[in-house]
């Protein structure tokens, strides 16, 4: 059993390249979740509060508890270990068991083997890892914990039970490890309090009185958990990297070099009973630029999908077609996502509804860009833009769908009451609007119209006048009045002579066209 | 059949007369069973509009060109839409979605084209191929074979093709006159109730025009029609055969 005392604050440590002996404090819920031997020194103990904690080390560090990150360090710790010794199961990040069979045979005992463990770790930087060696986990974890207990002469990071002895190892603990706490406080009304005294009792009789718990706590309080170690299976490389030298200049000479690794890429999840749905491309540059993007697939990638999704990249990125601003020296795919192959395998009479509309609109994707192909969701929102949600095909939408939804039920004051108009202009066309006297209608500080509208010169022909038949308005809308992004204008419906009806914009004594009920 | 055969067959010694009549009524079922030539079958479309093509409603297959109205192009894609076909909307940049949902059109099977970099032709006929109806702007100018081309191929998909603009050969002009709205006063109310007027002149130099309002086009309910496999949905279309 390998124990790496502290791991959430070696591995905070390492993440943000502090010195060994800072005083850092990982915070979780408001409250001290570990911190560092530095900050132990100073007062500062587990579960205290985050000002608390402050106010005993003035110099505390305080970050966030993070426990991807624990997993993430340790990960490489793991795989050192399965490089010398077979068989790795992780239990937790800092804590993972190792058979102690094969190793010790093969490196001439088990000091020996746990010896050669730990200079590879420290080769890693890791100096204070523990090991303990025992007939089962739980004796071993504790053999490891013990270490720290051994002062002056004995002082080893290497505590070994001899095989059999596990029982009496543990037999001076107190209940307390077991971890069961509930269990502890009943085992101490009953005026036992050591492991030892547990495991004197019948293992029948803890099994009648306290049931399957009771019986395992049993069991490892004797030494006799459960002896094998579930092997962890290294997962497998599914990441492609290609590099380039020299440095590519063309998205099409990249695009043919990059062709056999997106297919290598294809098939290695394949090989493994996988598909990818979302997949990160990270593509370097000769100058140090580095472009890193998140893609999704309606259903998953194939070869040429990545290839377009890195084609996409590159064009969107600013860089013109055919030359870049520099070379590409790197192309990396990263499969984010990825799902059970049987899970999207093709059904006998195809795969319902929406293959060949995947299958067409990738090629029409192929030939416009990826941002070219849209489909729409209604938001919530006053401007009649701001209500046309637009998403690329086959990305998910940047919001949740379902607070888009809830954010449409909002009441929105201001917004337009009737049916929608059937044309929304893209950007507003200008428009004008006068009085009887050949004025431009205004809207006055109190917000009264100067003069009734009576002639509307439609967008895109200026010659024409038209007269005003029916009109409402104005309609004030005042968004977001407390930031500099916010709008103040007012709103008009106007139906002029030909019968065409409009929704007109007056914004800074200027009338636009918002839409048209054509 | 022309009657002119019918009258030669009663000329004829009975037993070749029946063998020719049993012939004959072969052909016209083999007719009949071929019936899914082009024209025969049609697409969902609105009743009040269905009144006023030729041959009854939005035939799979043709094109249709809407002069000056959005809402109309937009009641004519409710139809296909609403019964569970892929709608595509082509370099219409200006295109509201929220009036398409009102009128019936599925946001779920509606794409959207809205800038086609010049590649007019290119992306319809891409797009042929995917969705069962198609809704663009016409270009300026095209010339007649690719007109013809695409019609070929909208032919063979039998998907639907509807352009806002003149169309060289369009199965029918729809225009939009006479439009009257309610609610809105002089200062007050609002945009409430619409009356329109539809003219659809066929390819035949027949016109026929209908007024109704605008909760006509917005009807709710269509035969689903299941789409387990859309790639025979242009063929499942709406079996209804209309008279030879």
């Amino acid at each position: 059993m390998l124990w790496c005392p502290d791991w959430p604050i070696a591995a905070a440590l390492r993440e943000l390249n502090l010195p060994i002996d800072a005083s850092l404090a990982l915070v979780d819920k408001g409250e001290v979740y570990a911190c560092s031997p530095a900050a132990r020194s100073e007062g500062v103990k587990r579960r205290l509060r985050v000002r608390e904690a402050q106010a005993r080390c003035a110099d505390l560090l305080v970050e966030q508890y993070d426990p991807a990150l624990d997993e993430r360090v340790f990960e490489p710790v793991v795989s050192a270990i399965e490089k010398i010794m077979p068989g790795v199961q992780l239990l937790r990040p800092g804590l993972c068991a190792i058979p102690a069979q094969g190793p010790s045979r093969y490196y001439g005992g088990e000091t020996a083997a746990a010896s050669v463990l730990l200079s590879t770790l420290s080769t890693l930087g890791l100096t204070n890892a523990r090991i303990g060696v025992a007939d089962s986990p739980f004796a071993a974890e504790h053999a490891a914990r013990a270490t720290e207990v051994l002062e002056g002469a004995e002082q080893d990071a290497i505590w070994v039970v001899p095989p059999g002895e596990s029982a009496q190892f543990l037999s001076s603990f107190p209940l307390e490890v077991l971890a069961e706490p509930k269990l502890a406080v009943l085992l101490r009304r009953l005026g036992i309090k050591t492991l030892g005294d547990f495991s004197a009792l019948a293992a029948g009789d803890v099994r009648n009185r306290f049931g399957v718990e009771g019986a395992i706590a049993h069991r490892k309080a004797s030494g006799l958990d459960h002896h094998s170690v579930v092997v962890r299976k290294p997962p497998p490389e599914l990441d492609v990297l290609v590099d380039f030298e020299p440095a590519l200049v063309r998205i099409d000479q990249l695009a043919f070099a990059f062709r056999t690794s997106a297919d290598r890429f294809v098939d290695r999840l394949s090989d493994s009973g996988l598909v990818c749905t979302v997949v990160r491309v990270v593509l370097h540059s000769e100058s140090g630029e580095v472009s890193d993007r998140l893609w999704r697939h309606p259903r998953w990638f194939d070869a040429d999908d990545i290839l377009d999704r890195v084609r996409w990249q590159l064009q969107g990125g600013g860089l013109i077609e055919h030359g870049l601003q520099s070379g590409i020296t790197r192309v990396q795919t990263i499969p984010d996502t990825v799902e059970d192959l049987g899970d999207h395998a093709d059904g006998l009479w195809g795969t319902g509804p929406d293959e060949g509309v995947h299958n067409g609109l990738a090629r029409v994707q192929g030939m416009l860009g990826h941002g070219a192909v849209l489909t729409a969701m209604i938001a919530g929102g006053r401007m009649l833009k701001d209500r046309r949600v637009l998403i690329p095909w086959g990305d998910s939408s940047g919001s949740n769908p379902i607070a888009v939804r809830a954010a449409r039920q909002l009441p929105w004051p201001g917004k337009l009451p009737g049916p929608a108009p059937a044309t929304v202009f893209d950007s507003p066309r200008e428009v004008r609007v006068i009085d009887d006297s050949g004025h431009s209608v205004d809207v006055d500080t109190r917000g009264m119209l100067t003069r009734a509208p009576a002639q509307f010169t439609p967008p895109g022909s200026p010659a024409k006048q038209r007269l005003v038949h029916h009109w409402a308005g104005p309609w004030p809308i005042n968004e977001r009045w407390w930031d500099s992004s916010g709008r103040a204008l007012n709103r008009f419906q106007l139906v002029d002579e030909t019968g065409a009806a409009w929704l007109l914009l007056l914004e800074d004594h200027q009338w636009w066209a918002e839409a048209s009920y054509d | 059949m022309s009657p002119g055969t019918t009258l030669d067959q009663d000329l004829l010694v009975p037993e070749l007369a029946g063998q020719l009549r049993s012939e004959s009524g072969l052909q016209e079922k083999i007719n009949q069973m071929q019936g899914s030539r082009l024209g025969s079958r049609r697409l969902p479309t609105i009743p009040a509009l269905g009144r006023i093509l030729p041959g009854g409603g939005l035939m799979a297959g043709a094109a249709y060109s809407v002069e000056n109205s959005t809402t109309l192009a937009m009641a004519l894609l409710a139809g296909p839409s609403g019964s569970g076909a892929w709608c595509s909307v082509i370099g219409i940049p200006d295109f509201n979605v929220e009036a398409a949902a009102n009128l019936g059109i599925d946001l779920d099977r509606l794409i959207l084209i809205p800038h086609l970099d010049g590649q007019w032709l290119t992306v319809t006929a891409a797009m042929v191929d995917v969705v069962s109806i198609i809704l663009t702007t016409a270009p300026a100018t095209i010339t007649s074979t690719d007109a013809a081309r695409l019609r070929a191929r909208l032919r063979q998909r039998g998907a639907a093709l509807i352009t806002i603009g003149a169309w060289p050969q369009s199965e029918a002009v729809l225009s939009v006159s006479d439009n009257q709205w309610g609610g809105l006063g002089t200062g007050s109310g609002h945009l409430q109730t619409r009356r329109l007027k539809v003219t659809a002149k066929g390819n035949n130099g027949r016109s026929r025009s209908s007024e109704l309002s605008l909760t006509e086009l917005q009807q709710r309910t269509w035969p689903q029609l299941n789409t387990a496999d859309s790639r025979t949905i242009d063929q499942r279309f709406v079996p209804q055969v209309v008279g030879a």
